[in-house]
């Protein structure tokens, strides 16, 4: 039957620290990279007004996503109190998003990002950012050690963060499986999952992403219940 | 003798009085006299009485269904010469090999008489250039699947393509009815009695034990009447409040009370026919006693091979029934291993392409075949050849079941149907013994009433908008005439128009794309054509689990692509899989490589790889309550042990010897320590699926109770649950905590909160998601990627769980997972059967009955707190990598 395990208190080894290119990163289970060094909050792929957007062809998805999203967001930033929150693109899921997002969440997003600096890196889902929102419109961002874009770039980019590809990790064993959202790095460049309520996410087995990986050695930091876990490559499964 | 003279000189008397020369002559022609149901059937359309008739296969069910519309048929004048004919009989089979095969042998007769009657079929193969010519030029009679009536009754001309009806026919009614599938035909059955108010129906149907059930499907219910403003309104049939509103959790909870089956008082029952039992000769069922070892689990019957290969050399043609469709796959694998002789033995299940099965069937009806593997596929009643022996590999589930299997032996009353049972492991020898004295006695397994599902509700409404605007109002006296729907209250219904219409959610934002809109004099219409083709690509409600295609991998451009097609798997039982496992397909040995987009890609294992085959928990179908009872009964009665294989009594006995055999009413329950954990092994029989939430709610409790539970397994007959901390010394220090752990309140808060986090929630919420069209199951130029559904519902269940707990969507899935995955309503019932019931033994190690169940391994995704136990461990082995250790 299940082999005896050994178990890991939470508290044993802080697995949520990472180094990426140097800069030292918090992963929040809830799918958000706390950088204190610089008091920063990293989010990727929130696809705001998803679900309208579905709704407009005929998918009356629950309009809920985006309150649930902001929701996530603004508790990650009660928690960590940044002083700058970069949404690393695709924020929006597409340019109509602004006008079909209803009043509550405009305001919940125009309070968020007043008491910070903001950062919109834009996305191929919104190459623009609604109009009327406070914050900086860039298209990559650069930090210290570390690059912000929205999609990661081919080859050896040491300090890249992107999202883009809503990496997942699938782990199996004879207990069962779990695939959960993940956050994918080798400790030179890091891929965010999706934070969106309504962002599927993509197997980080995939070539799409395990190839931005050189000799494809990476990390998955699993998103628990709780926590972060993170899974070493040999460990994972593909779907 | 005298009996039998009167009883000929009635039936002749009774034959020229309802039986047209023409068709007395064909009878005689043939050397057939009518039975009497045939006769009552005709006797019965012309007094316009909706019948329901219950007969064995073989007795002439179909032709007794076809006579009345043949005789009226005969001389039906012309309508015009426009449209001379307008469908006047309307045929549904559950299968479209079914509606082919009796078009077939409808020919005959028609052709023989010359009557001037037209049949033709139409299914989803049929093409667009057919049925426009149908539509035109309609047939007299139209053999179709339920699939086909739906987009009939929501096409635009609905009206008047159904104008001329008189009669509709449901063969294997008892198949279609307790399903989804069923719900759907009972909603469009009532729209056609709306269409054509001299409708009279008639259901064929198997024995079953429960006939008003399916008499009631057949006619409207609810009392119509006209209000003064001409609107129909219906009369409430009950004065039950709503469970749903009556505060908190008595037991059982109301959250569920309203999901748990309970009587139905029908309004309105269509007549019952029963053709004369004395035709059918009794069949002859034999369980194998083999010589072999009999395993402790599994359900290959690898052990059987040699056995049954031989019983299959001896017959002219074999049914190989089994369960699931990895168990044929298994069985055709191991029975070619052993075909020394070169027997010509095939394959037929759901998932091979429809190309290969119809290549089989074809064989088969030919006579060029001598065995045929196969699952429920070949259930119905389709006349395939001359099969002489029906073997069942596995267990039976149920003896309705085993009933109808055996029947497909001699298509011929006159003989017994000749079956053999082979149970694969032990336990199965208890059940396969029940269901041999169920079936002696004649015995069914009781029909569960069936309460229509909302989804299904869902798309009818939408369906009914594309065909013409409706009023409220009516629809809902439409509806609630169909015998699942009656007891929707308004409110509910109401709930599903505003969910059709624009998703129905409180937060009312979707009022600018809504699907149905209210215009003038308060009628729902589509809201463009658009949506009309929506609906159109997705009606029907087979949702199967997500299927993906097995394909040959090939390398193309660095990566996997897919190449030549086999077939299709179940999505879940490919998550299942890592690259590199092995499993058995289409009679090969594959290896799985990985899954490329809709698509599981698969290589041809090494020559001699053993498979790895998946261990399905038995067969796709729980364990009939009533074949459970039996089985209790029989553990609880050594004497009877004495009808049982030795090597099974001598276990039997070990376990009196070792432990205790409890009563028959009692419930026994084990506790040991094994392998440094402690283990609790209950003994309910309730079957697969409510054994396996009594595990979760189960290690709830254990772990509320500070035992450190780590898991459990479960099969048909039994459960364990293990854990950290030892239940005996906990039981003996709190006498009453065994009976506690299993006090019905946990189907108050613990199954709430485990219904949150469960897999088995989502995947249901999935299907009642797809058929209540929330997700489109196809669309106009783009067909949705099966892996992307499933991602997008998981996260939008969870999005309307937390906001919108209360919402249609969610209380379908809910209905849907206590009567089906989840078994809430059979959990119930046992709860309250063993309450002050339960046998506890304490044991130093493990009994023998509870050797089968801790064989069992289960590979289902795990979630909560389990989820992060098992991430911890992944995340555990690495860091004993790195720290130079293995735990």
């Amino acid at each position: 039957m299940i082999s005896a395990q050994t178990v890991i208190r939470p508290d044993d080894i802080s697995m949520s620290a990472v180094n990426v290119n140097g800069a030292t990163l918090h992963l929040d289970h809830h799918g958000a990279v706390w950088w204190p060094d610089e008091r920063t909050l990293i989010v990727a792929d929130m696809h705001l007004e998803k679900g309208s957007a579905f709704a407009a062809r005929g998918q009356l998805l629950p309009p809920y996503d985006s309150a649930a999203t902001l929701a996530k967001l603004v508790r990650v930033v009660a928690r960590h109190r940044p002083q700058r929150l970069i949404a690393l693109g695709d924020s929006f899921h597409d340019t109509g998003a602004g006008q079909r997002m209803d009043e509550a969440a405009l305001s919940a997003l125009s309070v968020l990002s007043a008491g910070l600096q903001m950062v919109w890196i834009t996305g191929n889902h919104d190459p623009e950012i609604p109009s009327g929102l406070p914050g900086e419109r860039l298209t990559a961002l650069v930090l210290g050690p570390l690059t912000f874009r929205h999609e990661p770039q081919p080859g050896v980019q040491p300090g890249e963060m992107a999202g883009h590809l809503h990496p997942a990790a699938k782990v199996v064993s004879e207990r069962g499986k779990v695939r959960r959202k993940a956050f994918v790095s080798d400790g030179h460049r890091m891929i965010l999952p999706a934070f969106g309520a309504y962002a599927g996410g993509l197997n980080c087995m995939v070539p799409a992403v395990a190839g931005l990986f050189g000799r494809g050695a990476f990390t998955a930091h699993v998103c628990g219940t709780t926590r972060v876990f993170a899974v070493a490559r040999a460990r994972l499964a593909g779907d | 003798m005298g009996l039998w003279s009167s009883w000929g000189r009635w039936l002749a008397a009774m034959s020229s009085d309802l039986l047209p020369p023409r068709f007395q002559d064909w009878f005689a022609a043939k050397g057939w006299q009518p039975r009497a149901h045939q006769l009552a059937l005709i006797e019965k359309h012309a007094a316009r009485r909706s019948t329901l008739l219950i007969a064995p296969t073989g007795a002439g069910k179909t032709l007794a269904g076809f006579l009345p519309t043949l005789i009226e048929l005969a001389d039906r004048p012309k309508r015009n010469a426009i449209r001379p004919t307008g469908i006047h009989t309307l045929y549904i089979s559950p299968l479209k090999a079914l509606a082919v095969d009796i078009e077939r042998n409808l020919e005959k007769p028609i052709a023989e008489m010359g009557l001037p009657v037209r049949v033709e079929t139409r299914t989803g193969d049929t093409p667009a250039s057919k049925r426009d010519r149908q539509r035109r030029q309609p047939p007299d009679i139209l053999l179709t699947t339920p699939e086909q009536v739906a987009l009939m009754v929501s096409s635009k001309d609905a009206e008047s393509f159904f104008d001329s009806l008189e009669r509709v026919i449901f063969d294997e009614l008892h198949s279609l009815t307790p399903s989804k599938r069923g719900d759907l035909l009972a909603l469009d059955f009532a729209r056609l009695r709306k269409l054509s108010p001299k409708l009279v129906a008639t259901g064929l149907s198997a024995t079953v034990r429960d006939p008003p059930e399916l008499q009631a499907w057949l006619v409207g219910q609810g009392i119509l009447f006209s209000s003064p403003l001409g609107e129909g309104v219906r009369q409430s049939l009950t004065d039950e409040g709503d469970p749903l509103t009556s505060g908190v959790y008595p037991h059982p909870p109301a959250a569920v009370r309203h999901l748990l089956p309970r009587e139905k008082e029908w309004t309105n029952l269509a007549d019952l026919v029963l053709a004369e039992k004395s035709i059918a000769a009794p069949p002859v069922i034999e369980i194998l006693d083999t010589a072999e070892r009999l395993p402790w689990s599994g359900h290959t019957s690898k052990h059987a091979i040699r056995e049954i290969y031989e019983l299959i050399g001896r017959h002219r043609l074999t049914l190989v029934f089994v369960n699931t469709r990895m168990q044929a796959e298994f069985l055709f694998q191991l029975l070619w291993g052993a075909n020394e002789d070169g027997l010509r033995i095939a394959l037929h299940h759901g998932s091979l392409d429809v190309g290969q099965r119809r290549k089989v069937e074809a064989a088969m009806g030919a006579g060029g075949l001598d065995a045929i593997v196969c699952t429920a596929t070949l259930d119905l009643g389709i006349d395939w050849g001359d099969v002489d022996l029906v073997i069942n590999v596995g267990a039976p589930k149920g003896a309705s079941r085993l009933l109808q299997r055996v029947g497909r032996a001699n298509h011929r009353l006159d003989e017994p149907s000749k079956a053999i049972l082979v149970p694969s492991n032990r336990f199965e020898v208890l059940e396969c013994r029940a269901a041999v004295d169920a079936a002696r006695a004649g015995e069914q397994d009781a029909a569960v009433s069936r309460t229509g599902a909302l989804d299904v509700l869902a798309q009818h409404v939408l369906g009914m908008a594309c065909t013409a605007p409706f009023l409220a109002d009516d629809l809902f006296a439409e509806i609630t005439s169909a015998a699942p729907y009656a007891e929707v209250d308004r409110e509910t219904f109401d709930a599903v128009l505003a969910f059709v219409a624009t998703g129905g959610y409180a937060l009312k934002s979707y009022e600018r794309f809504a699907k149905i809109r209210q215009g003038q004099g308060g009628f729902w219409r589509a809201a463009n054509p658009r949506i009309i083709q929506q609906y159109r690509m997705n009606v029907g409600t087979i949702v199967e689990a997500t299927m993906l295609k097995v394909r040959f991998g090939r390398k193309g451009r660095g990566a996997m692509m897919g190449g030549r097609m086999i077939g299709e798997v179940e999505e879940y039982f490919a998550e299942t899989m890592v690259h590199g496992d092995t499993f058995i397909f289409g009679g090969e040995v594959l290896r799985f490589e990985g899954i490329f987009e809709d698509s599981v890609l698969v290589s041809r294992a090494a020559p001699r790889t053993d498979p790895k085959v998946p261990s399905y928990a038995g067969g796709k179908f729980p364990l009939s309550t009533h074949l459970a009872a039996r089985v209790r009964n029989m553990l609880g009665d050594p004497e009877s042990w004495t009808a049982l294989p030795d090597q099974v009594a001598d276990w039997l006995r070990l376990q009196q010897d070792k432990s205790v055999l409890p009563q028959a009413g009692d419930m026994l329950v084990e506790t040991f320590p094994r392998g440094g954990r402690f283990h609790l092994v209950a003994y309910p029989f309730e079957g697969r699926l409510a054994h396996q939430t009594l595990g979760m709610l189960l290690t709830r409790r254990l772990e509320r109770a500070g035992m450190k539970p780590q898991g459990f397994v479960c099969n048909d007959y039994a459960l364990s649950v293990w854990g950290l901390s030892d239940i005996s010394l906990r039981a003996a220090r709190e006498p009453g905590f065994i009976g506690a752990l299993f006090d019905q309140d946990m189907l108050g808060d613990d199954l709430e909160e485990w219904l949150a986090e469960s897999g088995l929630m989502k995947r249901t919420f999935r299907y009642c998601a797809v058929i209540a069209g929330l997700i489109e199951r196809k669309f106009p130029g783009q067909e949705k990627r099966s892996r992307q559904v499933t991602m997008s519902t998981d996260l939008v269940y969870d999005v309307l769980r937390s906001h919108e707990p209360g919402h249609i969507l969610l209380r379908a899935a809910r209905a849907d997972a206590a009567t089906g995955l989840l078994d809430i309503g059979r959990l119930s019932d046992m709860l309250s059967r063993v309450r002050g019931r339960i046998v506890h033994k304490a044991l130093e190690r493990v009994s023998p009955l509870a050797v089968p169940v801790l064989l069992e391994i289960g590979r289902e995704a795990v979630n909560g707190e389990a989820a992060d136990a098992l991430l911890e461990e992944a995340a555990g082995e690495m860091m004993a990598d790195v720290m130079g250790s293995r735990t």
